[in-house]
């Protein structure tokens, strides 16, 4: 599909592009982002410089990169989705190859003055993948099974460079996160069952493998799944992360501690806790009004993003809008569900709001192109 | 490709329809995270609260050095010494088994000591460091923290340890410490916290325990935060604490050292006192024990062979073992008569030997009598019947208040375990006692410090002093307390008349001086140092007529426990007293022959500040003495000391 596809007459341009964005996107944006300043500045205790600093210069940065992307026309991303794909695959390689071990992982890229984490961008680059995909695919072809296959393999491909990092968490967001771009795009729900089955079994393979000479995770992994099942056994081992984690979470009770006043985070008996665990952070100091308040602004996100999806008549933009905000679903649900004892402690930040470069600009670029396809959708 | 109108809605249709049912799923994995909130913060708070709060900050203690104490010279005689130890934090450690083997290459470990410290280690939580070893040589230490990084949740420590470098000298003066009890603690109302640190250090007999609070110090403390599983995390701040104060002991070390050596294997008792201070310069008991071997945890066998022993090794003869004084006591009666005017200074008793009472016989030590004695002669004699015929005229009870002015039958106050009162026997005090009438042949037998009449050494080694000072000397163990000085109180004058004090010290100077005295061979030839002094030999048996008839059975044929206790206490010198000692050898016969040459000694060795010269020793006793000097096992120390007043050619 080209631009001719689009009537030209009803798309905005030059300072109409503004009143068009989606204003309430924007300043949830803004208040998730504020209340990570917050966070990293009570984290810091009480130091802006230490990353309260450097994460509002990303986020400055970021917002700008934002509005810019936003005033590109929806079709150059659908254009650009297949290069993307494959400079972030290569990427993927690249780090796997010679990027830089942090915390037993490789996941950092070094590009001079630039740390690039090739996972972040893959989050982004396999959703415009699959959205391109299928808004060129016929729609009476979306779920005959060579074209179901290769979505899979787009998926499974950039999965299985992750793991072998080993990340986890981005795995399986990868992986989830193509599953909701296809399920929006009308793959037959038989697939997800049948695929999700199959997945049942690959983890069964994966318990069972343990301790064989075939193995096929890590025994840290392995022990993170144990954690997972049973914090409490090894509550300084293994478990000491999550424990800790929930003690500093439930101990701030209904309106918390207050602010600065969080003894866990204060006394770092928290590890991460400026990144993967600030939600923890929050939770203590500001008690469950301050942890549902974000919970809220995330949803919010979330309602915005879809409503501006269905009431979207271009198909890739639906379906990139939709793509976008599951990702930035499962990144806060992983996040706050692992804080809370409910999934493995994988390794998923707090969107927009844990510290990490990387992770924030990707965001904003991709909300970008959410207001991309929401100033420019057909009208 | 072009899409149709139709294509459009089509899509728009399943796009609209799995948006929703997507939005939905989101919403409620979203609302399940707001209940798991919900849960955490609001229901179990509480529970997270409590957690939290217990993960906070914790007060670690920093225990205080113990405080060192020294001689009157300086010369520390219980200090401190590293005790390189090596701990196991099972938290840290994961195979607990393989560190300990692996360690075991390094210090040596066996079966059993592997099997208990693996028990032990199960027993506390994880990260609770346990003791492997203690005491590690310098080697082994180095060693360990060598190989460290093999060797996980293994620490190194070095931590002090009390310990005596006199070893058995002034074992029962000083006590020691050791590990605090829970019987210990169930003692205080509220135990320092210190106390509950496992292997703090704790006095817990003789001066150590006696003098526990200003030793200890006090404890220092990190402010650290914990978290909930007691896991240290960081320093938040400190307090140094104060080690123990500095105790200065009037002790000489040399002094006593010398004593200790000079008492050898006898079971007996010595003691020299400042007469004018009261400054106990030596207080020792014979046989002793190394107190190190209390420190690093006596093994049963050695405790076993002390407390089996015969000659009571454990037990301090100085203070808590109270003898019949005998003859030593002597002067007590006698001033008694004098100053109640009773007896005149004039009076001679008439001794055929033996004298009858009360329908009893009572025998003077010679068989033969001594004819007609005086006051001087029945001290340098030491004629028993002089005093049988006195105390019948003065009475028990004025004997029994001379006795207590002299400090028999009163307690010293010393910093020491278990001092003992004695006795110092009077009409009430037997009524109150046995609830019997004083009888006439009470007074005889306490007239020459038999009978109901117990003395301390430290008692005889007092009375001593206040004859020869006149004054109400008391004994006193500590000089100075972190370098202050403790004042010497100023001792009241005892309220004897000069003359008859004066009657008493000449019959004293007359035994060693006398020409006929009991101890004329123990004398001091040096004028500037001459003696006085007085023999005791006391019975611990009842010497039957039949027996008496037959024969008194020589002490030497008699088993030991049975022998008489030999007695001894004189001070020097005679024109300006400085120095009194008292000596009480159990069941070592006469006191003249056993008791008299030790206390002689110790005099001699405190009056020179050193190992005496020989010019001191009548003439005929210096080879002798020589050849017995070199059998002394003395300290590096004692022999440096610098003897005063000698003449070097």
């Amino acid at each position: 599909m080209s631009y001719l596809n689009y009537q030209v007459t009803t798309t905005p341009t030059g300072i109409r592009k503004i009143l068009y964005l989606n204003w309430p996107l924007v300043f949830l944006i803004i208040a998730v982002s504020a209340t990570g300043f917050l966070m990293l500045y009570s984290v810091g205790g009480g130091d802006v410089s230490r990353w309260a600093q450097p994460q509002m210069e990303r986020f400055a940065i970021g917002m700008v990169a934002m509005f810019a992307l936003a005033f590109v026309p929806i079709w150059f991303w659908r254009s650009i989705a297949i290069p993307a794909y494959v400079i972030s695959l290569a990427l993927l390689v690249a780090v796997d190859a010679i990027g830089h071990t942090t915390m037993g992982a490789q996941r950092w890229l070094d590009l001079g003055p630039i740390r690039l984490q090739p996972s972040e961008m893959m989050k982004v680059s396999l959703v415009l993948m699959l959205a391109a995909y299928y808004d060129w695919l016929d729609i009476g072809k979306v779920s005959r099974p060579f074209w179901v296959l290769i979505p899979i393999l787009l998926i499974l491909i950039p999965t299985g460079l992750v793991v072998i990092q080993p990340d986890l968490g981005t795995a399986i967001m990868l992986t989830l996160g193509g599953a909701f771009t296809a399920f929006a795009a009308g793959v037959s729900v038989w697939y997800f069952i049948v695929i999700f089955a199959a997945g049942g079994g690959v983890v069964y393979a994966v318990l069972a493998s343990r301790g064989t000479p075939w193995q096929l995770l890590h025994d840290y992994q392995f022990r993170r799944i144990d954690t997972f099942l049973d914090p409490t056994t090894d509550p300084l081992g293994a478990g000491y992360n999550i424990t800790q984690a929930q003690i500093a979470l439930g101990s701030g009770g209904w309106s918390g501690r207050g602010f600065m006043q969080g003894t866990q985070s204060r006394l770092n008996f928290l590890p991460e806790k400026h990144t993967d665990f600030i939600f923890t952070t929050l939770a203590e100091e500001f008690g469950f009004i301050g942890a549902f308040s974000l919970l809220t602004l995330y949803v919010l996100i979330l309602g915005f993003c879809l409503h501006s999806a269905l009431t979207n008549r271009d198909r890739f933009a639906s379906l990139l809008t939709i793509g976008i905000a599951s990702t930035f679903f499962l990144y806060f649900a992983v996040n706050m569900g692992m804080v809370m004892g409910l999934l493995p402690v994988v390794g998923v930040p707090l969107p927009m709001v844990s510290y990490g470069g990387t992770q924030l600009m990707i965001l904003l670029m991709a909300f970008g192109m959410v207001q991309s396809a929401h100033v420019h959708r057909p009208r | 490709m072009r899409k149709s109108p139709k294509d459009i809605v089509d899509s728009t249709r399943i796009i609209t329809r799995r948006g929703l049912m997507l939005g939905g799923i989101q919403l409620s994995v979203a609302a399940a995270l707001g209940l798991r909130m919900r849960t955490m913060q609001l229901d179990r708070a509480e529970e997270y609260r409590l957690l939290s709060d217990g993960n906070s900050i914790k007060i670690r203690l920093l225990p205080p050095a113990r405080g060192l104490i020294l001689d009157r010279a300086g010369v520390v005689i219980a200090g401190n010494e590293a005790n390189y130890r090596v701990t196991i934090t099972r938290e840290e450690a994961g195979d607990v088994e393989q560190v300990i083997d692996r360690l075991s290459n390094l210090v040596p470990i066996s079966a059993t000591e592997k099997q208990a410290l693996l028990d032990e280690i199960a027993r506390r939580t994880p990260s609770t460091p346990v003791a492997v070893r203690d005491r590690l040589s310098w080697e082994e230490f180095a060693a360990i923290a060598v190989n460290a990084p093999s060797l996980p949740g293994v620490t190194p420590e070095a931590g002090l340890s009390r310990v005596y470098p006199f070893g058995a000298d002034f074992a029962h003066m000083m006590g020691y410490v050791g590990p605090v009890s829970d019987y210990d603690l169930s003692k205080m109302d509220e135990p320092d916290p210190v106390l509950l640190l496992p292997e703090f250090q704790f006095g817990k007999v003789g001066f150590e325990n006696k003098w526990e609070d200003v030793l200890r110090g006090r404890a220092g403390s990190r402010r650290v935060e914990v978290n909930s599983a007691g896991r240290e995390m960081r320093e938040l701040g400190r307090v140094e604490g104060q080690q123990g104060g500095t105790v200065q002991m009037t002790v000489d070390a040399a002094l006593q050292n010398y004593t200790a050596q000079r008492l050898g294997t006898e079971s007996a008792a010595a003691i020299a006192i400042d007469v004018q201070t009261g400054d106990l310069l030596a207080i020792a008991s014979s046989p002793g024990f190394d107190p190190n071997l209390f420190v690093r945890g006596i093994s049963s066998a050695d405790y076993k062979a002390l407390t089996e022993h015969d000659h009571r090794p454990l037990a301090d003869k100085t203070v808590q073992g109270v003898y019949p004084p005998g003859s030593t006591f002597k002067m007590v009666p006698l001033l008694a008569g004098l100053e109640s005017g009773i007896i005149k200074p004039g009076d001679h008793f008439y001794c055929p030997g033996h004298l009858t009472a009360g329908g009893r016989r009572f025998h003077c030590w010679r068989r033969g009598g001594h004819g007609s004695v005086g006051v001087k002669a029945s001290l340098e004699q030491s004629c028993d019947v002089f005093y049988y015929e006195l105390a019948q005229k003065v009475g028990i009870d004025r004997i029994a208040e001379m006795a207590r002015r002299f400090g028999i039958g009163v307690r010293h106050e010393l910093p020491m375990s278990a001092v003992a009162e004695g006795i110092a026997p009077d009409r009430a005090w037997k009524q109150a006692r046995y609830g019997e009438d004083w009888q006439v042949g009470d007074s005889i037998n306490a007239s020459i410090g038999q009978g109901y009449v117990l003395a301390s050494p430290l008692q005889l080694a007092v009375m001593a002093a206040r004859i020869a000072s006149g004054r109400a000397v008391e004994p006193r163990l500590v000089r100075a307390v972190d370098g202050v000085p403790v004042p010497v109180p100023e001792f009241p004058d005892l309220g004897i008349d000069p003359a008859n004090l004066k009657l008493a010290r000449d019959g004293m100077d007359a035994v060693m001086n006398g020409g006929a005295g009991t101890a004329g061979s123990s004398r001091i030839v040096r004028a500037e140092w001459r003696m006085a002094g007085k023999t005791g030999t006391s019975q611990v048996r009842n010497i039957t007529a039949a027996e008496r008839a037959r024969g008194v059975i020589r002490n030497d044929q008699l088993p030991w426990n049975r022998r008489d206790h030999a007695l001894f206490v004189c001070y020097a010198p005679f024109d300006a007293p400085r120095i009194a000692v008292a000596v009480v050898v159990e069941h070592g016969g006469g006191g003249s022959a056993v008791a008299a040459p030790v206390a002689r000694d110790i005099l001699l060795f405190a009056l020179a500040g050193g190992m005496p010269p020989l010019d001191a020793y009548p003439e005929g006793q210096r080879g002798r003495i020589e050849e017995e000097r070199k059998k002394l096992r003395l300290a590096p120390t004692t022999l440096a000391a610098e003897p005063r007043g000698v003449s070097r050619a």
